[in-house]
Parts: structure tokens; C-alpha cells; sequence
């Protein structure tokens, strides 16, 4: 298969530019609801338009009503995300959750499906524990009680989690906390009893929660998938989050460093427009090389993804950690080639480097997918 | 079965039948690979073999026209021989400017006489070629260059210098970058073929700081060449040049398209890696490296389709070679003090060390990253004065 996108999905991604070049604006979304201290980050409004377009059920099979596109499709949506900063329930609800929930019964996609493909229901996906990204320990416990489980543990950085109508959590049925084997997802409503979530701001202005799942009862059909057994479809969520994260730091990079580009050619000190100075064309060149060489790898990532090959899980580490290293350079840059301005809550650079803190962390940082890519090149 | 799948069963079956299992092992050396040419020497039977065998069925340039050597493959058949020939670890047949540089120059510039002529001998590997392009005070700055040819009617007597000409000692002819015109800066420039056993051209080896000596000085003394010997129009030699270039510099890149997604870090491990901090720097190249890779067949997928920006391969260039330059230096760093022997027979006569030394002229030659850097300011992102 190619390395670029198809005509079909072309298409896609003119149809997601323009709609998120008119409506998911910095000023009229992240700006609008961050000024208003908004508790969810972001515009339900907005998040119905997605609805309306499709986006939402992207992932989602054409036998439940969705579009049944792949992680390249949904990487087009992304890519425009991140360029505009459109803080929206897409990656977590209509990519991760969608991927979990796809690989449950007929009842647990019926029950949640409908609400999504409506714009109407939030997801979020529960699995770190700590500060940091790391899915293979894994020691919330799910216990047997009645008809159903018991859960009782911590998770951390639940983004969008005290906006959404269900978390998907993944906790441990049996095993120590380190084994790879004994892991279940569950789709907890935000209702259930026992389940209490802190909110907090993040540096971007988005909203996580701190959760605590003190005995949290579910009822046996909350299972996404099999008992025991869910570590597979735990990877799969998280390479479809992972390479989706990737995509949207692609965009973030890429409006980041096209406002650099067209601030470089407008800015005049020393009698000259700073884009004529050499030091910082090399410098924005050798950035357009990390740029592009970072969308490469995220497509390939997105390619092999769909084509369920077993390369995927290695390219997608390092799409993660490439486009992770292209947008904090992008970003960095960004700051300290609009100089003072770019320190002003007023310009918008900033908030792209703020995004692109937050995404950075999000399902992995470059030091965790390299060396995971250490880890299955074996060494 | 589709035509390509038959297309894939059948290269399958001629590459079981034809090539050598001696060719079918990476080269460890700049002597395993056939360069071709009047004065080549083939190391062994299999690699003459499996030239010849190639080059009758036009394998040694197979998305070339037939009329010309070629076997006359589109872009999805030439992706099939190349995945085959992976699959396989097959040498490639043969190895030459001609086939990289001048060959579609020629098929874009050439005339007719001029393919059929040269294209065929390429193709076959029966004459080796060097690049006269850079000269003492013209390397990055090309435009620059001082050789003349002056207009004598039916051709041109050149004199002159250049340098860095790989190969010069051991090429058969040179397509040559030469001032007929000294009013002109950029249009006074035209591109010329001529033997290197032409009257007049002499050659001197250049050691360099690897120990071998892959460059030379090259001299032109009073070098008659017949009018006929231009390709492209007289004074527009920079049109054919700048093709040339983009060429070079795609080759220099490494980008190759390889999928097989193999890691130094796992190389390194093979040979004892115990310092977690060098394996972390293997981690984070291995990183660069796999994206790179990406990019390298994005690169090839959208050339095909006239996608790629036209000076992506500027850009192409400057991320291989600064790639190449830290892959070497780590795989020094992993090698250790084995690495440094300079000619016992188990370091390969010091190929690591060697190859390493050789890795730093790759963000020189065919324009130094910073000259890249600076077609990319203006040509990509359009800055202002660049």
C-alpha cells in the first residue's frame, strides 16, 4: 500500500480542515471554553457536529451505524485536531472506547454505540495508575461479588473522565500486578456506587480526573470481551490511542510551525524580516525535516495498524515517540522564534506548546516508546 | 491470479533459477560490488554470472525502456523486483553513476542517438562512468567552476581541474560540467561526455582520512570534445545538472525503501551491550532510524505518482546523511576498542573505522547539509531572501 492517502481520503481530510478551520477554532472553542472555566474542556455543541459529520462513529462497523473506517481515517480527523487545538471527546470516545466497545457483545454495543454515534455520550478509558504511562502493571482488582465484579483500586490522567457517561477500565481479575495474563476491561457507567473522581485542569486547559474505585459495583455484563483474558484488546486500545495521539502531534506541530513559518516572513528587527537571518532558516528547515519524517512514520504506523500486521505494534512506538520529539521541537521553536510575543497569553504558540505537553504524556512518552521499540527489536 | 501476481510469481522463479547463492549474502566490502566497466575485474564467477544473467534480461535497469537495456517495468512492477530481490537478500546486479545519475539524465535530456548509444553500454556494464562536477574553489557553489571549453567548430578544446571525482582512476568516461560561456554565470554552462582515454586527461588519487582513496584530482590538458558529446542544449548544462543532482542526492540519502525494519540497537546487542545510557541513544536513533525508513518509501510512493514536493530530495538528503553520520558514530561507540583496529583481518582491514571516517563526507559531498538547509528555506518554505 502506498504511503499516502488514498483519493477517498483525501477527501476526508478536506472535509476535516474545513470543518475544523471554520468551527473547532482556537478562538472558538479552546480559547471560548477555557475563559469560561468550563468543566468539561470542551463544547458539546461541537461535539454533536461530530455527530452530524459522522466523525464520531468513525471507527464504529457500518452494521452498528458507524462509517468502519480505520486508524488512518481517524488519524485525518486528528491531524486537523491538533492543528486547530479543538479540544474535543474524539481520541478517547470515538477511538479508544470505540475500539473497546467494538469488541464487545451485541447488548454492551447496543447500550452504547447509539449514544455515540448521536454525539450525545462521552467516553473515557481508565488505565494509568500513576504519573506515568505504563500499562503493563496493571493493579486495580476486579472481584467476583454477586452477578457481577467488585472494583476496587486507582487510575490516574482520565482525560475527559468527569465528562463521560461511562469509563472503560481495565483492571486485574486475577494475577499479580505485573502479570501479563488475568487483565478484564469493564464499561463502568459514571453513576455506578463506589466510583469517585476528582477533576483537575491540565496545563492545556483540558480536564482529567483522579479516580478512585473504592468497591465499585458492576453488573457481570459490563465485561468488554472476555474475563481473564483482555490484554490483547487492552493493546489494541492503546495502539489505536497511541497512533491516534501520534497523528494529533502531528498537528499540533504542524500549526505550530506553520505560524512560525508565516511570523518568520512578517516580523522585521535590525531592519530586516527575521526569516532572511540563516541561523533561523536552518533552523526551520531541519524542523520541516523532523515534520515530514514524523507524518511518515505515523502513516505507516496507521497503515499497518489496519492491515493487522504484526509489524504494527513496533511502528507504532515509534510513531509515537517521532511525533513526539518533531512536536516539542516544533513547539519549542515555535515560542522562541516569535520571541517575546510568544511568551504572551494573547498569541496562540503558546497553547500549542501546552497541547503539546499534555499529549506528549498521553499513552506514552518518547522514552517509553523507545524503549519499547528497544524492547521488541530485542535488545 | 492478477497480472501482478503472475508478474511476482515469475521474477520468484528466475531469481530462484539465476541467482547465485554466492550473491545472495550482503557485501561486506567495496570489492563485492560489480561496478562494471572496460577495466573491471570480477571477484568471482557468480558475481559475473549474475551481472550477465541480469543484464540480458534488462534486470540491471529494469524500469528502463527496452529499446535501451531495460526491461521496461512500471513503478508497481519495479516495486515487485525490488521486494523480491529483498526477500531473497540479493545482491544488486550492478552498481554505477551510470544507472543512479547519468542514465536519466540521458532519458529525460538525451537524444536519441545518445540513448541508444549509452543507455545500452550502461545497462550491459560495459562502461564505467565518473561525475566532473566539483572543482578546487567550487564545491557547494557550483556555478563557480572555472574549466572552459572553448568553441573550436566541430568541438570543444577543454582545460581545467576538478576534484572529489570518485572513481576518476577507474572510469571509462565522464559526463563533465564545463564553462562555454564566461558571461554568463548560471547559463554559460554546458554538459559534456568524453573518454577518459581522450589526449589530455589525467587522474590523481586523493588519500583521505579512512585510508583509501575512493576520490581523485582529475586534470584536463587541451581534451578535444567532439560537438556531438553535449547532452542537453549548449549553455543549459545546469538543467541537466540540477536533475542529475536530484538523483545524487536521493541516492545518498539511502532512501531505499527498506522494510525490513532492522535495528543497530539489536546489532548491538549481539555484540555485548551493557551501558544503559548508549542503549538508550540506540533506542532514540532506532526511533529516527524506523521513521526515516517510513519516510524513505513515502519519499519513493510519491515520487512515483508526482507527488513529492521537487525538492524533497534536498530534504531527503540532509535527514539520511546526518542519520548515517550518528549511526556510524554509535556503532563505534558499540564496537569499542574492536572497533578502532585499523587492518587486522578480523575487523574486515578496519572496515568499521573506515566506514565510519567515509560516513563524514555524506553531509559534504552532493551539497553540504547546509546548502541543503538552504534550498529547503527557499524552495519548501519560501522564507524571505533565502
Amino acid at each position: 500500500m502506498a504511503l499516502y492517502h488514498t483519493e477517498d481520503q483525501a477527501m476526508l481530510a478536506d472535509t476535516a480542515r474545513q470543518f475544523m478551520g471554520e468551527e473547532g477554532t482556537i478562538a472558538k472553542q479552546l480559547r471560548h471554553w477555557r475563559d469560561k472555566q468550563c468543566k468539561d474542556g470542551f463544547g458539546h455543541a461541537l461535539w454533536k457536529q461530530f455527530a452530524e459529520l459522522g466523525f464520531a462513529g468513525i471507527l464504529v462497523s457500518e452494521s452498528d451505524g458507524g462509517l468502519g473506517m480505520g486508524n488512518v481515517e481517524a488519524g485525518i480527523v486528528l491531524e486537523e485536531i491538533g492543528r486547530n487545538l479543538t479540544p474535543s471527546p474524539f481520541l478517547t470516545s470515538s477511538v479508544m472506547a470505540a475500539t473497546a466497545i467494538g469488541a464487545g457483545n451485541d447488548e454492551l454495543r447496543g447500550r452504547y454505540l447509539p449514544g455515540l454515534l448521536a454525539g450525545d455520550s462521552v467516553f473515557a478509558v481508565a488505565i494509568d495508575e500513576g504519573p506515568k504511562h505504563r500499562p503493563e502493571r496493571i493493579a486495580t482488582r476486579a472481584e467476583r461479588a454477586g452477578n457481577g465484579f467488585k472494583l476496587t483500586g486507582k487510575k490516574a490522567f482520565v482525560v475527559h473522565g468527569g465528562s463521560a457517561d461511562m469509563l472503560v477500565v481495565a483492571a486485574r481479575t486475577a494475577g499479580a500486578d505485573d502479570d501479563q495474563d488475568g487483565i478484564t476491561l469493564f464499561a463502568v457507567p459514571k453513576d455506578a456506587a463506589g466510583l469517585n473522581q476528582d477533576a483537575v485542569r491540565l496545563v492545556d486547559s483540558s480536564m482529567a480526573t483522579h479516580v478512585k474505585l473504592d468497591g465499585v459495583q458492576v453488573d457481570a455484563d459490563a465485561v468488554i470481551g472476555e474475563v481473564d483474558a483482555g490484554r490483547e484488546l487492552l493493546n489494541r486500545v492503546l495502539n489505536a490511542g497511541r497512533v491516534g495521539a501520534a497523528a494529533e502531534s502531528v498537528g499540533v506541530a504542524g500549526g505550530a510551525f506553520d505560524m512560525t513559518t508565516t511570523y518568520l516572513k512578517q516580523r522585521k528587527q535590525f531592519g530586516q524580516l527575521i526569516g532572511e537571518f540563516q541561523a533561523l532558516q536552518h533552523r526551520a528547515s531541519h524542523l520541516y525535516s523532523e515534520l515530514e519524517i514524523a507524518r511518515a512514520s505515523v502513516i505507516k504506523a496507521q497503515q499497518l495498524l489496519d492491515a493487522g500486521s504484526e509489524k504494527a505494534e513496533l511502528m507504532v512506538s515509534v510513531a509515537k515517540a517521532k511525533a513526539g520529539k518533531a512536536a516539542s521541537l516544533a513547539v519549542k521553536e515555535g515560542v522562541q522564534m516569535h520571541g517575546g510575543i510568544g511568551m504572551t497569553d494573547e498569541y496562540d504558540i503558546g497553547l500549542y506548546m501546552k497541547r503539546d505537553r499534555a499529549l506528549a504524556e498521553f499513552m506514552g512518552d518518547m522514552y517509553y516508546h523507545a524503549e519499547r521499540v528497544a524492547q521488541l527489536s530485542g535488545y | 491470479m492478477s497480472d501482478l501476481d503472475a508478474f511476482r510469481a515469475e521474477i520468484r522463479a528466475w531469481l530462484e533459477e539465476n541467482c547465485p547463492a554466492e550473491m545472495r549474502e550482503p557485501a561486506r566490502s567495496d570489492d563485492d560490488i560489480c561496478w562494471g566497466g572496460r577495466k573491471f575485474q570480477f571477484k568471482s564467477e557468480a558475481q559475473k554470472l549474475w551481472m550477465e544473467r541480469c543484464a540480458a534480461k534488462g534486470y540491471t535497469v529494469p524500469d528502463w525502456p527496452k529499446a535501451y537495456g531495460g526491461a521496461g517495468m512500471g513503478p508497481a512492477e519495479a516495486k515487485i523486483w525490488r521486494e523480491e530481490m529483498n526477500r531473497i537478500n540479493a545482491r544488486p546486479p550492478l552498481s554505477s553513476f551510470g544507472i543512479w545519475m547519468l542514465g536519466p539524465a540521458l532519458l529525460k535530456f538525451g537524444t536519441e542517438e545518445q540513448k541508444i548509444h549509452y543507455l545500452g553500454q550502461i545497462a550491459r556494464g560495459e562502461i564505467r562512468w565518473c561525475q566532473g562536477y566539483s572543482e578546487p574553489g567550487s564545491g557547494s557553489d557550483l556555478v563557480s567552476l572555472q574549466t572552459y571549453g572553448e568553441d573550436k567548430g566541430d568541438h570543444w578544446v577543454v582545460n581545467g581541474q576538478k576534484i572529489w571525482t570518485s572513481y576518476a582512476n577507474k572510469a571509462d568516461w565522464i559526463f563533465c560540467l564545463v564553462r562555454t560561456d564566461k558571461t554568463n554565470k548560471y547559463q554559460g554552462i554546458s554538459f559534456l561526455l568524453f573518454d577518459m582515454e581522450s589526449p589530455g586527461v589525467s587522474t590523481k588519487p586523493i588519500l583521505l582520512i579512512s585510508g583509501n582513496s575512493p576520490f581523485c584530482e582529475t586534470f584536463f590538458d587541451n581534451v578535444k570534445v567532439p560537438k556531438h558529446q553535449i547532452v542537453g542544449e549548449l549553455n543549459r548544462g545546469w538543467d541537466v545538472a540540477k536533475y542529475l543532482l536530484g538523483h545524487e542526492r536521493e541516492m545518498i540519502s539511502g532512501a531505499g525503501g527498506n522494510d525490513r525494519l532492522n535495528t543497530i540497537g539489536a546489532f548491538a546487542k549481539r555484540n555485548g551491550l551493557e551501558d544503559p545510557l548508549l542503549r538508550a541513544e540506540l533506542a532514540m536513533f532506532d526511533v529516527d532510524a524506523l521513521a526515516f525508513s517510513a519516510m524513505g518509501e513515502k519519499f519513493l510512493d510519491e515520487i512515483k505518482v508526482g507527488k513529492a514536493h521537487p525538492a524533497q530530495p534536498n530534504m531527503m538528503k540532509y535527514a539520511g546523511t546526518e542519520l548515517n553520520k550518528r549511526r556510524h558514530e554509535l556503532l563505534m561507540a558499540a564496537g569499542g576498542s574492536a572497533a578502532l583496529e585499523w587492518d587486522s583481518e578480523a575487523s574486515g582491514g578496519g572496515a568499521k573505522a573506515r566506514t565510519w571516517l567515509r560516513t563524514k563526507a555524506n553531509s559534504i559531498e552532493g551539497g553540504t547539509s547546509e546548502v541543503m538547509l538552504n534550498v529547503i528555506s527557499k524552495r519548501i518554505l519560501d522564507l524571505p531572501g533565502a
